[in-house]
């Protein structure tokens, strides 16, 4: 029992292809990899207007231009 | 023995695409140095934070999608549909995409791939600094790096592609299909974006707005120039037996090509390159008058005029033509600039785009006749050919798409930063921060220096 489908490295190597875990379950990997993907863009783009919300309340004086 | 030859020639293979990758790293390390180093102190870390996520973004839809285009569209539209099986083996699902004791190449070379997607989006990234929400660019980023330059690159940079074979596209080195489009992206983009608060006086006079730091901004090109080598080399195909290409070339002579499979030299390029860059940073010193900014950066858009002919002109043709390229590119940066009232920030439509633009047709003339491919029935390099490849590279993938995305953006108000971020800083939460952290322990030493005496 293997995770890779390989239980000994006892093999002709010209025969192996594949050696990652869960092979079978690729598309579902895939599907995994989009929601984080496109997660991240969701999460990043609440937090972002979050942010420019409350920097618009922010009162300029006028210091941090001339320090910055 | 001859197993071992083949054995020798994929490892070496192998390898040399995974250094041009190491290699090519720097390129990414030099445009963060030189946007930060072009921003004002005051939007630094979202400057830096902007490019930084471009790499892991863009490699994740590469995988995803951005691979497989390159594979399954060398026709469409034009010549056929797309090419599904030919995909196959590079869609995210495919077991050649992961750990294959049967495959040694794909990932190495879909990572050379990649990391022109992380350049093309990196220019993009450079134009529009101090004013675009991070969130817009982004999306752009995934659009350009995995979706419009690979379609380009599907197109007119590979070897079955279908303006290869119908126009005779020629473009080694890239001019067009990474500087081209990324120019005209960029500029799709900025036109929608607006120029940052302050750079246009009210009758329009463009200010100059200064980098903080000119040394950074120096040691940022520089590494953009050593990862350049990387990028050359990753251009070709380093060894490869005639054989093994099966088109018109006779006789025995293994040989290096660039990706057209066309035959060039490791030697050739490394002339080119040079003299390029030297062309370019001679040409920048005259007409900008001895200006950094404008010197170090005409070594680039020497180098990037010359790119699409660099396998096989002369050394002191790359020379002049990467000269000429500088001069027009800089003269034109600044009539769209009064024009337009463009205000690219880094000079990136200029230095990649015009650049890109005008290279591709100087080497339509120049190489005029010369075989695109070595296979039978292919258009050979023209003006004509080079022309229609500059205006859909420049304009059809790379202004248009980014011009109507923008637009979209700026109508749903997530384009630009809101007014009082751009005066305040994009980092105005991490100086306040540090400004009361920094205020918090002055007091608590006061208070301990009190308590003791």
């Amino acid at each position: 029992m293997s995770t890779i489908g390989l239980d000994s490295w006892a093999v002709d190597l010209a025969e192996v292809g594949a050696v990652y875990p869960l092979q079978g379950w690729e598309f579902p990997m895939v599907i995994v990899c989009v929601v984080f993907w496109l997660g991240w863009h969701v999460i990043q783009m609440k937090r972002e207007k979050e942010h420019f919300a409350a920097a618009e309340k922010v009162e300029t004086d006028g210091k941090s231009l001339d320090r910055y | 023995m001859e197993g071992n030859l083949n054995a020798l020639t994929t490892i070496f293979t192998e390898f040399y695409y995974w250094v041009t990758v190491v290699f090519m790293f720097l390129i990414h390390v030099g445009f963060c140095m030189y946007e930060v180093a072009a921003s004002r102190s005051r939007n630094h870390m979202h400057t830096l934070m902007k490019n930084v996520m471009i790499i892991p973004l863009v490699t994740v839809t590469f995988f995803l999608f951005g691979w497989w285009i390159y594979w399954a569209f060398p026709s469409f539209p034009i010549l056929g549909g797309i090419d599904t099986s030919a995909g196959e083996a590079y869609t995210p699902w495919s077991p050649n995409m992961g750990t294959h004791l049967g495959d040694r190449i794909t990932g190495v070379f879909w990572a050379a791939f990649l990391l022109f997607s992380w350049t093309a989006a990196s220019i993009v990234s450079g134009s529009v600094i101090e004013r675009i929400r991070s969130s817009a660019l982004w999306v752009h980023a995934v659009l350009i790096g995995s979706v419009f330059w690979i379609i380009d690159a599907a197109w007119g940079w590979h070897w079955d592609g279908w303006m290869v074979k119908l126009l005779g596209y020629h473009d080694a080195y890239a001019s067009g299909v990474i500087h081209a489009i990324a120019g005209g992206y960029a500029l799709g983009v900025i036109l929608v974006l607006g120029p940052r608060i302050g750079k246009f006086a009210a009758d329009g006079t463009p200010r100059d707005i200064p980098p903080h730091n000119p040394w950074l901004l120096t040691i940022g090109l520089f590494l953009i120039y050593t990862g350049f080598w990387g990028f050359y080399a990753a251009c070709n195909v380093p060894i490869i037996a005639p054989e093994v290409i099966d088109g018109q070339i006779t006789g025995v002579t293994w040989v290096t090509t660039n990706i057209y499979l066309a035959p060039t030299t490791l030697s050739a390029i490394t002339f080119n390159f040079l003299m390029s860059l030297s062309g370019g940073l001679m040409a920048a010193y005259v007409v900008s008058k001895g200006d950094a900014f404008w010197t170090f950066s005409g070594g680039l858009a020497g180098i990037i005029t010359a790119s699409a002919g660099n396998d096989l002109y002369h050394p002191i043709q790359a020379m002049i033509i990467g000269a000429i390229g500088v001069v027009i590119v800089y003269k034109l940066h600044y009539w769209v600039e009064r024009k337009f009232k463009i205000d690219d920030a880094v000079g990136a439509v200029a230095v990649h785009g015009y650049a890109g633009v005008v290279g591709l047709i100087i080497a339509g003339f120049v190489l005029w006749g010369a075989p695109s491919s070595p296979y039978e029935g292919y258009a050979s390099i023209n003006p004509l050919g080079q022309t229609i490849g500059a205006v859909i590279m420049f304009f059809v993938l790379g202004f248009l798409p980014a011009f109507i995305v923008s637009k979209i953006q700026a109508s749903m108000g997530i384009l630009r930063i809101p007014e009082a971020v751009e005066i305040q800083g994009l980092d105005y939460a991490d100086h306040q921060s540090y400004e009361d952290a920094k205020a918090a322990i002055i007091d608590a030493h006061k208070a301990h220096l009190s308590a003791n005496n």
